[in-house]
């Protein structure tokens, strides 16, 4: 499904993005108003430029649109890998975006994203899963590497992984072992404004947003410990 | 992965209130925690090592340390990633010697 | 002031228990969910590997000159320090209660290449939760200060945990990115990023071309000490800002800035002489005071 299809499906009533290396960013109307929509599309590769453009987007949103719903598209490889863009501190341009997501979210700007197509590691990282509720279309690949390359650098057996990913969503590339495991909320079997406007009405009903995905992953049975050591040690006795 | 249990008579040493942890499981590594076992004149030693089919050799370098240390009445818990005798036999006299130090 | 050898005791060689003794004041140090009362991570005895008790990080509260201090430190011995389920639950637990508690700072001595494979998702997910607590606890009004100098440095998700925190101490030893050497060689090739030639990978990752960037907020030597004593100065010159639209408008001037500037460049050396250092190719040769004083007499 292209773009375009995409965001006609989800907006209905209108939208108009513009898409420049890769990176969205735009708005669009919703039953519940105006929203602004932006990500990256094309498999981007994420890398300082798309991450500022991305960053100085949410800035001008917060300053001009209190209030307004963030939308992210996601679509990512992962990030560009390259020396000159290690040698000016990548990570930093995503612990930078990342921050703006934050921000917004603190002045009242409740988001979502949704991975249309991929969603990798650090691509996913500094956007998709900073957002109040993260969702995935049915098709979308959700992972931090395949399993070959995986297998490569644990020296693990390709064939052991894979008969383990069969039932452990702990480290099987795909969108169901993310939901399982609470790190996204659900999957749309296709892009819909019905399910937009129900997943925008969820994030405002649960605002001030806070990180309930460790509980999510106890509740789904895909994280069965992280949930009760976070809490043993939030409230272990001091001197214990 | 292979999991290891033994028992080995052991002279009684002084028992603390704390646990010690000696040693990292890293490559060639592992860790040890000794803590109070329930028989006083027993060490009782649960390994998990990396390493398949070395059972023998953990029997004798865990015979001798409880042979040869005050080992009784503790229990010992060692992670293994494929440490050498030599590097096993160090940290355990390590880990007993800090245990019975009550060093923190 | 630069130590005698003899007084030295390498952060890069220590474990993370030793670096925590070395950090905090004496005696002060109480563990949060002890190696006695932990179970090894049951997806890595799935994949038949034993585990630690700890699961590679060590966590707790203790003093930094009398001051009530929370303590993370990741064992980058133990599968390269790398993020898995228990790991990233303990550090998400400790920050959470960093903002209950409010103590003077966390420590957060980082040694990690990200996410460990082995539990992928739920490394990702950790790590992407303990972005948020770290804000949470910034917000909240408690400094989070990274501790960087170890063998696995500050990569992958860590590496951007990194930069969210309110700075990073970092010493040479120290690297500090995103994707590994290793990594980007194999995709794009060795003329891209020859990852066994040790000093450009120094000089594009390590800690004084950090330092000299403005991505770390101080340099130390390679030394317990130093770091201890790096961490008290640091603290009591600092407030933590509330998170605020101008900060991050000025920060977003600063990094578009250095891009436009840089983006052509492909190593340390020529960052350097733009920032105007007089000989670029002597910084990986000056000890750590002779370099803070070269960053300090630069034009800004």
């Amino acid at each position: 499904m292209s773009l375009k299809d995409i965001l006609d499906r989800l907006f209905p009533a209108g939208h108009a993005v513009n898409v420049a290396n890769s990176v969205i960013t735009g708005q669009a109307q919703t039953a519940q108003g105006p929203v602004a929509v932006l990500g990256t599309t094309d498999a981007a590769a994420i890398d300082h430029a798309m991450a500022l453009a991305l960053a100085d987007f949410i800035l001008d949103t917060v300053e001009q649109h209190p209030g307004r719903p963030l939308v992210f598209l996601v679509d990512t490889c992962g990030q560009a890998l390259s020396r000159s863009q290690e040698l000016l501190c990548l990570n930093g341009s995503l612990a930078h975006l990342a921050s703006c997501v934050d921000l917004a979210r603190r002045q009242g700007h409740p988001s979502l994203s949704l991975v249309t197509a991929n969603a990798v590691s650090g691509g996913f990282l500094s956007f998709g899963l900073m957002a109040d509720q993260a969702y995935a279309l049915a098709d979308a690949q959700v992972r931090v590497m395949d399993l070959r390359a995986m297998a490569r650098v644990t020296k693990i057996a390709h064939e052991r992984l894979v008969e383990l990913a069969a039932t452990s969503p702990i480290f099987a590339p795909g969108a169901e072992s993310y939901v399982r495991m609470g790190g996204i909320e659900a999957i749309w079997p296709t892009a819909s404004a019905e399910l937009l406007e129900a997943a925008l009405l969820a994030a405002r009903q649960a605002m001030p947003a806070t990180d309930q995905r460790l509980g999510c992953g106890l509740n789904r049975g895909g994280r069965q410990l992280a949930a009760g050591i976070a809490q043993a040690v939030q409230h272990a006795g001091l001197g214990a | 992965m292979e999991t290891l249990e033994f028992r080995f008579d052991s002279k009684p040493g002084v028992r603390p209130d704390h646990p010690a942890l000696c040693g990292v499981v890293g490559s060639g590594n592992l860790e040890i925690l000794v803590k109070p076992g329930d028989q006083p004149g027993c060490c009782q030693v649960h390994i998990k090592t990396s390493a398949r089919g070395f059972g023998t050799t953990w029997r004798a370098v865990i015979g001798d340390f409880a042979a040869s240390h005050p080992a009784g009445g503790t229990a010992i818990a060692i992670n293994d990633m494929g440490a050498t005798p030599a590097v096993v036999s160090l940290r355990l006299a390590q880990a007993l010697a800090e245990y019975q130090g009550g060093a923190r | 002031m630069s130590l005698s050898l003899t007084n030295r005791h390498s952060w890069f060689e220590a474990t993370a228990r030793a670096r925590i003794n070395g950090l905090l004041d004496a005696g002060s140090f109480s563990e949060i969910l002890p190696p006695a009362a932990s179970q090894p991570s049951p997806h890595l005895a799935q994949l038949d590997l034993p585990g630690a008790f700890d699961d590679g990080v060590v966590i707790g509260y203790g003093r930094l000159e009398k001051k009530p201090i929370f303590v993370a430190a990741q064992e980058g011995q133990f599968m390269g320090g790398a993020v898995g389920e228990i790991h990233g639950a303990k550090i998400v637990g400790l920050l959470r209660r960093a903002v209950e508690e409010k103590p003077a700072a966390v420590l957060f001595l980082i040694d990690s290449g990200g996410v460990r494979l082995h539990e992928a998702n739920a490394g990702l997910i950790a790590i992407s939760e303990i972005m948020r607590a770290v804000l949470d606890a910034r917000a909240a009004g408690v400094p989070v200060i990274a501790l960087v100098g170890g063998s696995c440095g500050a990569f992958g998700g860590m590496g951007i945990v990194a930069k969210l925190c309110s700075a990073i101490i970092i010493s040479e030893e120290g690297r500090l990115a995103l994707s590994g050497p290793e990594v980007i060689e194999t995709v794009a090739g060795v003329e891209e990023f020859d990852a066994k030639d040790r000093a450009l990978v120094w000089r594009v990752t390590g800690g004084k071309h950090r330092y000299l960037m403005g991505d770390c907020a101080m340099l130390v030597d390679d030394d317990l000490a130093a770091f201890r004593s790096g961490a008290t100065e640091f603290l009591a010159g600092w407030a933590e800002p509330a998170p605020s639209l101008a900060s991050l408008r000025a920060r977003q001037q600063v990094l578009k800035n250095r891009l436009a500037a840089y983006a052509t460049y492909r190593d340390g050396l020529q960052v350097w002489a733009a920032l105007g250092v007089a000989e670029p190719e002597s910084v990986p040769l000056l000890d750590r005071d002779s370099l803070v004083a070269l960053k300090e007499g630069l034009p800004t």
